[in-house]
């Protein structure tokens, strides 16, 4: 207790100034708490089949249309009886996650590899099924935060290669490469995400020959792509400029190949150094993944809001529940991504990168 | 005559641009040569040097590498640059691998020598420029003068037969230099071929066979390191003596 006091008088009420702030900022807390939980916990209603027990509580959340839909919100409308193999993808997906970053086996590299051939197509056959006796699942069955994933795990992966690539060629001697590097950036960070995705789904299939029409979520991850691919390549080329010219040279007076100075010397440290841009543009995706439901794919939040117009859930606190869950599930996955960033940003800030 | 001669290079020119580096230098380099080139700032020291592991291209002439011609052919420009070292003024070690990890990097990804060899060569030479016990540091965790030997000793695990040097001690504070210096020693003691861009005269009396002055571009004046320095020949070489000297 006297600690406490001492503590307090030293950070809180050291200067008339200093206890003002602190007044104000304590009655600042204290209302933002008391309106969260009074809204949250102590005016919401818990349980109940339909709007009943929400309209009863007007001035809280009505967390039964959360509990009522999760099914919808996770899997979209994908077949009950075949959600299992989404479930198993999921499970896949978070222990290969979780051992890699754990850090503390020996076949991470192994592992890693794995996870970036082996489990795509895994997931692909899982999923789509229509293969190995499992029956077929229209992409426009999936929804939810299984289409959310799919988009923003599939952007990430494909971003981040293809942007060291277009980085690389962007800073390229040949200048054919360095020019189609050039036009394709500048055209994909030009462009509105939401033009692009409106391309992919109505202008495509116009210059497409007839009969040939591919699937409207793979158009999808097909724009979300190639545009943070652009902006992944600005982000690295940044890491790159950062790397001294001497660098390039001792690579090469050693005799190693353009290709393996890159890939030993030169990548290692601009990848490094351009991590916070790698996570940002990483969660800036994760969110812009949402605008897919312009062009009618149901996504996290677009199947949330879908729900809002179920008659046996129109109640006012319905929609702004749904949305508080939305941006719940949201804030949870891109928070994770940021931490995990600052720890891998440590981990390789101790080997000596220091100097 | 040029069979002994494991570097030649005849009316080499260089352009940046319009401003002309190289003018008309030719030179040739003897098996087991040292060779000290000094000159003014800008002289193109750094430039004719850097033009014979092909870091900088030539606009015209020839330089001829243990019998390979210096061209545009990948192949060549290879197999040049696995058979001469070079030592940089800021040691340009890779700061993200440790100073094992920097010695082996080429002998195991550019001659494909396996690991464990690579290693143990990569020790012996660590012992040579005196630092065996630094292996599992990175390199900003040594001074100056450690980076410098590290860096001399990443290019011998390559076996060169030629070693470059491009002023290997202007980067180092005074106390460190010799450390540096004494392992250059030795090296020339062993008889490896020269080339070494340096002002530090004490070192070029004791193991250069010859010294060359540049100025503008152009070879001035070439001679035996005692004629050179007591007897210089050139005005331009009397004023950059007397500068230096001075200093
Ligand atoms: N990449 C380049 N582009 C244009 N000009 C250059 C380039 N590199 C060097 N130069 C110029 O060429 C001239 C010779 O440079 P060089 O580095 O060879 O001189 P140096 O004799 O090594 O000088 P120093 O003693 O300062 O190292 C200088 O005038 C320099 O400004
Ligand atoms: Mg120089």
């Amino acid at each position: 207790m006297q600690q406490i006091i001492k503590w307090s008088r030293k950070n809180l009420f050291a200067t008339r100034m200093n206890t003002l702030l602190s007044l104000v900022s304590l009655w600042l807390i204290y209302v933002t708490i008391d309106g969260v939980a009074s809204w949250a916990f102590i005016n919401a209603s818990f349980l109940g089949a339909d709007k009943a027990s929400c309209i009863a509580n007007p001035h809280g959340a009505c967390w039964p249309f959360v509990t009522a839909k999760l099914n919808q919100f996770i899997y979209g409308n994908y077949p009950a009886g075949e959600q299992w193999r989404v479930n198993i993808v999921f499970a896949l997906g978070a222990l290969g996650l979780g051992l890699l970053m754990t850090g503390c086996i020996s076949f991470k590299k192994q592992l890693a590899v794995l996870m970036l051939t082996a489990y795509p197509v895994l997931t692909f056959i899982l999923l789509s099924g229509g293969l190995l006796g499992l029956s077929y699942v229209e992409t426009n069955q999936w929804g939810g935060l299984l289409v959310t994933l799919v988009i923003a795990v599939t952007g990430i992966v494909v971003s981040l290669p293809l942007g060291i690539l277009l980085a690389l060629g962007r800073r390229s001697e040949l200048p054919i490469i360095r020019m189609m590097s050039v036009v394709f950036i500048e055209f994909w960070r030009g462009v509105p995400l939401i033009t692009v995705l409106f391309m992919a789904s109505v202008m495509l299939p116009l210059f497409l020959p007839e009969g040939m029409n591919f699937d409207a979520l793979l158009r999808c991850l097909i724009g979300v792509s190639l545009f943070a691919s652009a902006y992944m390549a600005e982000v690295i080329r940044g890491g790159l400029q950062a790397i001294p010219k001497g660098q390039y040279e001792a690579g090469k007076s050693i005799g190693l190949s353009y290709w393996k100075s890159m890939r030993l010397i030169i990548l290692p440290q601009a990848l490094v150094i351009s991590i916070p841009g790698i996570v940002n543009t990483f969660i800036g995706l994760f969110k812009d993944t949402t605008l897919v439901m312009i062009v009618g794919i149901f996504d996290l939040l677009g199947i949330i809001s879908f729900h809002f117009t179920d008659p046996n859930w129109t109640s006012p606190q319905v929609p702004i529940t749904g949305f508080v869950f939305a941006g719940l599930v949201f804030w949870v996955f891109c928070f994770a991504m940021s931490y995990y960033s600052k720890s891998v940003e440590r981990r390789f800030s101790v080997t000596g990168e220091n100097k | 005559m040029s069979e002994k001669h494991i570097i030649v290079i005849n009316q080499l020119d260089k352009y940046f641009g319009d401003f002309h580096v190289l003018k008309n230098i030719n030179l040739s380099v003897a098996a087991g040569e040292k060779i000290v080139i000094c000159g003014p700032s800008g002289s193109g020291k750094s430039t004719l040097i850097r033009c014979i592991n092909h870091l900088e291209s030539h606009d015209g002439g020839d330089i001829i590498v243990d019998g390979i011609p210096l061209d545009d052919r990948v192949k060549n420009i290879d197999h040049i640059r696995s058979e001469v070292g070079m030592v940089f003024q800021q040691f340009n070690l890779f700061p993200h691998m440790t100073v094992l990890e920097n010695c082996i990097l080429a002998p195991v990804w550019v001659k494909g020598v396996p690991r464990p060899e690579a290693e143990a060569l990569a020790l012996q030479y660590l012992e040579r420029v005196r630092i065996p016990d630094q292996a599992d540091k990175y390199p900003g965790q040594l001074s100056g003068g450690q980076q410098q030997r590290v860096a001399i000793a990443r290019s011998l695990c390559m076996q060169p037969r030629i070693m470059l040097f491009d002023e290997p001690t202007s980067a180092l504070d005074p106390e460190m230099i010799k450390e540096v210096l004494e392992v250059m020693v030795d090296l020339a003691e062993q008889g490896m071929t020269m080339l070494c861009v340096t002002h530090e005269m004490g070192f070029a009396r004791r193991v250069a066979d010859r010294v060359i002055f540049m100025d503008e571009g152009e070879i001035i004046e070439e001679n035996t390191p005692t004629s050179f320095f007591d007897n210089p020949q050139n005005n331009r070489t009397k004023l950059f003596l007397s500068q230096i000297i001075g200093d």
